[in-house]
Formats: C-alpha cells, sequence, structure tokens
C-alpha cells in the first residue's frame, strides 16, 4: 500500500491523506478520473466498490467518493474529490467513469436523481431510476425537507406523537424518588 | 426466399383479419393494448339471503393471496406457506398472478413506484377482492412516516379490509388477521370492491396526486 501511495504521491497533487479507516486520499476533481485509471489499469484496482456523495451544505460542496478494490492484494482505497454544489435547478457537474467500470453508470444515474450531480455522456444518466419523474429538489440534498413533504403530500394520520426521551425516561424510572435534578 | 418470409413474419406487427376458432372473423392490431376502459361497477348482493350466505361462506374458505411482496413484511408470507405455520390448513393458498386472487397482502411500506404496481395489480384482480394490510407502514406510515417516497396511508389509494399491527407482525397474527378476514366476509362486510367503485373518482385522484408518470389506463382489468 505504501508503494501505491508513493506512485500516487509523485504523479498526482494530492491534497489531503487520512489512514484511521482505511485509505482515502483526496485529489482535485480534475485529476480523479486520470487517478482512477491509472489505480485500475497499473495498481491493480480493478474492482469500483461504489461511488456516493455527500452534501456539505455549509462549505457549499459535495463531496464524491469512489471505493476502489484490488481483489489480488486484498486492498482497498477511496478517493474523495469536493465539488461546488449547485443551487437548484443548475446541476452540479462530474465527470463520468463509466468507461473505466460499466457499472458506474448506475451509481451515477443514482447520484443524478438524488443530488442534482450531473454526469454528462453517462450512459441512460437523465432516465428517472427510483423516483419516478421527480419534478423537486433532489431529495437527498440537505435544504430538501423531507418531513413537511411528505406531510403535504402523503395524508398523515391523527394521533402520532412523539416523547422527549430524557424527560420521558427520567418520569418512567425515578417515578417514586419525585422529581430528579 | 424463404427465408425472407421467415423474418417477415416475425416482424409482422401490421393490422390484420383474424377468424377465432368459432368462426368469428374480427380485426387485430398488434400495435395496439386491448384492455377494458369501463369503471368499476357495484355488485349488488344475490336476491335470495341464504344463498349470498353461501356465497360468502365459500369466499371466506378460500383465500387465494396473490404473492406480490411489496415491503419488508411480505417475508412474514413465507414461514406461513412452509409447514411450521400452514396456513393451507384454513384454505389459504398463494396464487402468481392478480387474476387467479382473492386476497391482496399488503406486506409493509409503499413506496410510491410500488404503489403504481399495487394499484394495477389490484385493479386486474377479479372481484370480490379484499385488501390484507399488515405492518405500521400501511397505517400510519410507521417507521417512514417522514420519508419522502413512501406513503402514509394505504386507504386513501385502495381500499382495506383488514389491518394487521406489528413491524413486523408475527405469523401467528397474520392467522388471526385471516381469521378476522374470515369472520367478515361471512358476515357480509367485505365490502372493498364495491366501496372502491363507489368513491373510484376520489382513489383516483388521490393516486394520481402522487403517481406523477400515470403511463396506464385508468381502469385496466
Amino acid at each position: 500500500m505504501e508503494t501505491v501511495l508513493k506512485n500516487v504521491r509523485d504523479r498526482y497533487n494530492v491534497l489531503h491523506e487520512t489512514h484511521t479507516h482505511g485509505v482515502f486520499i483526496t485529489v482535485s476533481p480534475n485529476d480523479v478520473i486520470g487517478l482512477l485509471a491509472y489505480l485500475k489499469n497499473v495498481e491493480g484496482f480493478t474492482h469500483l466498490v461504489l461511488l456516493t456523495a455527500v452534501d456539505w451544505i455549509e462549505e457549499n460542496q459535495f463531496q464524491l467518493t469512489w471505493l476502489v478494490n484490488n481483489p489480488v492484494l486484498k486492498q482497498e482505497m477511496g478517493i474523495r474529490a469536493f465539488i461546488e454544489r449547485s443551487v437548484w435547478p443548475e446541476e452540479s457537474v462530474m465527470d463520468s467513469a463509466h468507461h473505466l467500470w460499466p457499472a458506474a453508470k448506475t451509481y451515477q444515474r443514482e447520484l443524478h436523481e438524488m443530488f442534482g450531480i450531473d454526469f454528462p455522456d453517462s450512459p441512460e444518466v437523465n432516465e428517472p431510476l427510483i423516483l419516478e419523474y421527480w419534478d423537486q429538489l433532489p431529495p437527498y440534498r440537505r435544504d430538501f425537507d423531507t418531513k413537511k413533504y411528505s406531510e403535504e403530500t402523503y395524508f398523515p394520520r391523527e394521533g402520532r406523537y412523539t416523547r422527549d426521551p430524557k424527560t420521558h425516561m427520567e418520569a418512567k424510572l425515578y417515578a417514586r424518588e419525585g422529581k430528579k435534578q | 426466399m424463404a427465408k425472407m418470409n421467415y423474418r417477415k413474419r416475425l416482424i409482422d406487427f401490421d393490422k390484420r383479419t383474424v377468424e377465432s376458432p368459432d368462426g368469428e372473423t374480427f380485426e387485430v392490431n398488434p400495435m395496439q393494448d386491448y384492455y377494458c376502459d369501463a369503471k368499476p361497477k357495484v355488485h349488488p348482493p344475490s336476491k335470495i339471503a341464504p344463498l349470498e350466505t353461501f356465497y360468502n361462506w365459500c369466499r371466506a374458505e378460500s383465500i387465494f393471496i396473490l404473492g406480490f411482496g411489496t415491503g419488508c413484511g411480505a417475508i412474514e408470507m413465507r414461514p406461513l406457506m412452509g409447514p411450521m405455520y400452514d396456513a393451507s390448513r384454513f384454505g389459504v393458498f398463494w396464487r402468481p398472478t392478480p387474476r387467479q386472487s382473492t386476497v391482496f397482502f399488503i406486506g409493509g411500506y409503499a413506496s410510491v413506484k410500488t404503489l403504481k404496481r399495487i394499484v394495477r395489480s389490484y385493479e386486474q384482480m377479479q372481484g370480490p377482492k379484499w385488501v390484507f394490510a399488515v405492518c405500521s407502514c400501511t397505517i400510519n406510515g410507521g417507521m417512514y412516516f417522514d420519508s419522502y417516497n413512501t406513503i402514509n396511508r394505504l386507504d386513501h389509494y385502495i381500499p382495506v379490509d383488514v389491518y394487521v399491527t406489528g413491524c413486523m407482525p408475527r405469523p401467528e397474527a397474520i392467522l388471526d388477521g385471516i381469521d378476522t378476514l374470515k369472520k367478515r366476509i361471512k358476515e357480509g362486510r367485505g365490502e372493498g370492491a364495491n366501496k372502491y367503485a363507489k368513491n373510484f373518482e376520489w382513489y383516483k385522484a388521490n393516486q394520481k396526486k402522487i403517481i406523477k408518470d400515470w403511463d396506464m389506463p385508468d381502469y385496466n382489468w
């Protein structure tokens, strides 16, 4: 793994590195596809485990993570890139990796639907995957209020209530001792 | 030349006149979907009361469940099929197609994508038909009450005869629910299909509110 990391550091501008829970390296979005191709063709990371995104709304960024796996040496590596978070209905744009792994197109369809991240030239990226013809803010963006949407759309039944866990458990466990401070 | 003819027969989508085995001739267009576009009708009970009781007894004792697992609660159907809880003791069987079944078993949460298929399968079932909904999710949304993609109340989209609570209910609870359904049918209170026909516009409006790509006929049995 050290030799792989050294080779990567020599060739690409690595912005950040963590080793706490597996190896994750952060590079700029322009370098990602080249790095993935290098890892796949030269270093033997031939398997794409997943591609996923995180919405960092405070930093106005999307974090994309590609997990790749070397099945021969049983190594796993994560590649991260931060792209700009667009304002809906404009979509953030990232390069597609479907020419390296055909399975990447399904992840890219999902990200397009759930986060509004576009991958130009990825096959079938504009077709609905899980949500059929969703016409609103993509639901995995953090500014989408899922409870409000559900209440407006799906006829909530009366009678649902929630308890504050702390006060409820205090009342239940220490009922005899009176009110605990 | 013979090969050409073979190919032509494979991709023959033209209109043509066909003769049926009874000698009747009619026109067939292979590019057209054939379905019934008539609205559902209310079927009144038989005028002879003892006959209706007999019909209801027959209906209650041969419950054919549509084997369509719509959510996680559908996993509870499998022990019922097996020797442990053996639901066939009570006249309950599973059928592979909506045309042969009388009870629709909704196992838990229904997402919008599934609801479209549920509505379509429900309308293809032949009346009298009943809906048997298990798990909390069909009642009030359960743990998915605030989900963007999961319905909260099933009875706003199709009429429900029996609810079984739990997340998920044990097979014993489902057998008890089947018993309740049988009692209701025998008392003549299993009127789900008629309720659907009576309030057809209301149900259709609710369905169309959330199913955005409505690309099927309004009633397709």
